[in-house]
């Protein structure tokens, strides 16, 4: 085989082969996302064999542009966020092959969807404190304990898992990280109903869950360092999304502001503007931080963006159900429902003020994200810990 | 496309600027020279203007300038915003150059651009891009009048005076009285300037130019405020960890980390913003949506850094000696220079059809 170019002109050459082999119009989905995947065109910064064909991951939008311009099926990533988003980056930098092989092909595909089960209702913000158990049994583990927040675990087939190992170590040392079948017998997934009336996230109980080794991901005792790369590649995908002027949460409100000229006063005038203002430059700061990870030259601006993000949604919604005077008194619908998807703006103005809420909570709350940026980005000094030398199992609870 | 980066050029002409500064700009010599009876430091502006070129950068080269753009000037802007520098670099190199480019007038505007000649535009430091502004009296062929809270017009070789019949006027600082008024900001202070007969040259139409002079202002000047507030930030980040109280360093406490955290994202946010008004008014597009948006942000953030700077400094921070408050005085009155940041979100509620009720 002659040798073929990781440039744009062979991305796009490659695209149409696919294209040629597998018409979309004739193709069924699935088969043709599984051979888009084996294709390398999957995301082409991932291994070959992979989805990938090690390239720049700036020539992903080549690859995608040919496959839109032709009809081509997508992998609905909405709806697979969290195994795209947080399992694939960690499984890629932990796994071992055969878990790669496994594992990285459905979860691209969709075939199957990825939930996570970090946080417990013991182990919010300290999420390392964590005390559901993995006791090893033979060649499995056997996981006894609840997690909490789980959006997608009414769907999901897999999940990645941190769970304590060592109760007798420190608790940054005692965890170890594994895939979990959702389907075993022991996991049990119940909607949580949150303030908004619907339940978007669940709670799972874990009895007797039995995980072979072969699905641990990571050494025993390191699942602490691998989920890292799970937490921290959550937050650069808020930081990612590149969004035109007026393309949050303030567009609504803006649409309604000149729609409806009787509902404005000066009073709100003067909020708006303010808020109008911010979000703009928000925006610009996410934008600036997309072009400092173009250019190589990563920024700090990330740490914050979700601090922003999450205070302005949360000015913006409650404005927005003031400007609506009468219709503030209303709510669009409590009926308990359990989406697959969740668009914070795709809903009515009460929708949107209450689930910005959990803005501030959700990924790391505004709290822990302020001292992050404290010690991280400024340096300051770092808390007073008084659970590092300690035991897990002595610590207060 | 808009760009919020700084190219490599942008910043070796960064490390040029605070490499002077570092040498010939410290905060003591500028507290002492605030109470002298000359507040600008011309040798320092000579440095900048004629020895480094700095002065021409937003003037073609074919009319004697460096044929640069608002993005380099604003990177000298956030190095003499860090330093507080007491130079007439935004007044002359960027709002009268802007008003004579925006006039086609060519011999002034060669001369501001070599440094040798400072001009300074004759309208209030705090009116807005698009405020009526005061003209004086055209008789017999000569001004008459007086004018105030003119910024740096100490320093000024030159005048560019709006007149009544609509022109704006070249005059000689020394055929009129300049009077130093006491101003809040000990180092860009404001005069009168009174005009008794002067004679004065006719350079074109003073509104197009004041107008097109104070957009360009009101959007540097939010890179002028970035440094202000950087250096507020990283100044009183680096005292907190020094200064001990409690047997612990003071930044360790977390009510404060909180604070400067929250400090720390909103000039983040800043140089976003002004760097995209530098950028819009370097391609002139967007330039007044971005100009109007980047002071409206600019100008609390810029107050708010150097506030919480005295605030977290303590007691020493309250005195004289310290110069916190030189950014303090400086951010509270470039508050109001150009326009207020709610005489910006009021134009935007034009510009981006938000209107009033």
């Amino acid at each position: 085989m002659t040798e073929r170019r990781l440039d744009a002109a062979g991305l796009r050459r490659r695209t149409q082969e696919l294209l040629a082999a597998h018409p979309p119009a004739a193709t069924d989905r699935q088969t043709f996302l599984e051979a888009r995947f084996d294709a390398g065109l999957a995301w082409v910064h991932y291994p070959e064999g992979l989805g990938g064909l090690g390239a720049p991951r700036s020539l992903q939008a080549v690859v995608d542009a040919e496959l839109e311009a032709a009809g081509a099926p997508d992998n609905d990533p909405r709806r697979i966020g969290i195994g795209l988003g947080m399992a694939a980056p960690t499984i890629l930098r932990y796994g071992t092959e055969e878990q790669q092989r496994r594992f990285l092909r459905p979860l691209w595909t969709g075939q199957e969807v990825w939930c996570q089960l970090f946080s417990e209702p013991g182990a919010g913000s300290d999420l390392a404190a964590l005390g559901t158990r993995a006791v090893r049994d033979g060649d499995d583990w056997v996981v006894d304990g609840q997690k909490v927040w789980t959006s997608s675990a009414h769907v999901a087939r897999w999940a990645i898992l941190i769970a304590r190992t060592d109760p007798d170590l420190p608790k940054h040392q005692g965890i170890t990280y594994f895939l979990c079948d959702m389907s075993d017998p022991g996991v049990e997934v119940r909607p949580l109903r949150q303030i908004t009336g619907e339940a978007e996230f669940n709670e799972v109980f874990l009895t007797g869950v039995r995980i072979p080794d072969s699905h641990r991901l990571g050494g025993v005792g390191e699942g602490w360092r691998v989920a890292q790369t799970t937490l921290m590649n959550e937050r650069v995908s808020i930081g990612g999304m590149r969004l035109p002027r007026e393309g949050g949460m303030i567009g609504p409100v803006a649409k309604t502001w000149r729609e409806r000229p009787e509902l404005r006063t000066h009073d709100l005038h003067q909020r708006l503007l303010r808020l109008w203002v911010e979000a703009e430059v928000s925006r610009l700061t996410a934008e600036r931080l997309r072009q400092q990870l173009a250019a190589g030259q990563p920024g700090y601006e990330g740490s914050g963006m979700k601090l922003a993000f999450a205070r302005l949604n949360q000015e913006i919604s409650g404005l927005e159900v003031e400007l609506r005077g009468e219709e503030g008194l209303l709510y669009d619908d409590w009926t308990m429902r359990r989406p697959e998807l969740v668009d914070f703006t795709g809903r009515d103005a009460g929708y949107r003020y209450l689930r910005a809420k959990g803005n501030s909570i959700e990924g790391g709350t505004s709290e822990i994200l302020l001292n992050i940026v404290a010690e991280r980005v400024l340096g300051l000094p770092a808390e007073p810990r008084t659970d590092k030398d300690v035991a897990w199992k002595d610590l207060a609870r | 496309m808009t760009d919020l980066l700084y190219s490599e050029e942008e910043e070796a002409l960064r490390a040029a600027v605070r490499d002077l500064l570092t040498d010939h700009c410290d905060a003591a010599g500028v507290l002492a020279r605030a109470e002298s009876e000359a507040p600008h430091d011309l040798a320092l502006w000579k440095s900048l203007a004629e020895g480094m070129g700095l002065a021409g950068l937003l003037v073609p080269e074919e009319q004697g300038g460096q044929g640069a753009t608002h993005r380099e000037a604003a990177v000298v802007l956030e190095e003499l915003g860090r330093a507080v520098a007491p130079v007439p670099y935004l007044t002359s190199a960027v709002v009268a150059t802007e008003a004579l480019l925006a006039c086609g007038e060519e011999e002034l505007l060669a001369r501001l651009a070599s440094g040798r000649t400072v001009g300074v535009l004759a309208v209030a430091l705090h009116l807005a891009p698009g405020a009526a502004f005061p003209a004086v009296r055209v008789q017999d062929g000569v001004l008459h009048g007086e004018l105030t809270g003119i910024a740096d017009a100490a320093a000024a070789d030159v005048l560019l005076v709006p007149a009544e019949d609509g022109g704006l006027y070249a005059v000689d600082s020394d055929a009129v009285t300049v009077t130093g008024q006491v101003s809040l900001d000990l180092t860009r202070p404001v005069a009168a300037v009174r005009l008794d007969g002067a004679a004065g040259r006719r350079v074109g139409d003073a509104g197009p130019a004041v107008r097109r002079a104070l957009r360009a202002a009101a959007g540097l000047l939010a890179s002028e405020q970035f440094g202000l507030a950087d250096w507020s930030l990283t100044e009183t980040v680096r005292y907190l960890k020094e200064r001990k109280q409690f047997n612990r360093p003071v930044g360790g406490f977390q009510a404060l980390k909180h604070r400067l955290a929250q400090l720390w994202l909103e000039v983040v946010n800043l140089r976003a913003a002004a760097r995209n008004a530098a950028d819009a008014l370097a391609r002139d597009e967007d330039a007044d949506v971005a100009a109007a948006v980047a002071q409206a942000y600019a100008a609390p953030v810029a107050v708010h850094a150097a506030e919480e700077a005295l605030q977290l400094h303590g007691g020493i921070g309250m005195t004289w000696e310290h110069p916190v408050h030189l950014y303090l005085k400086r951010a509270k009155a470039d508050s109001l220079a150009y326009g207020t940041a709610g005489a910006h979100r009021e134009a935007l509620a034009g510009l981006v059809d938000l209107q009033a009720p």
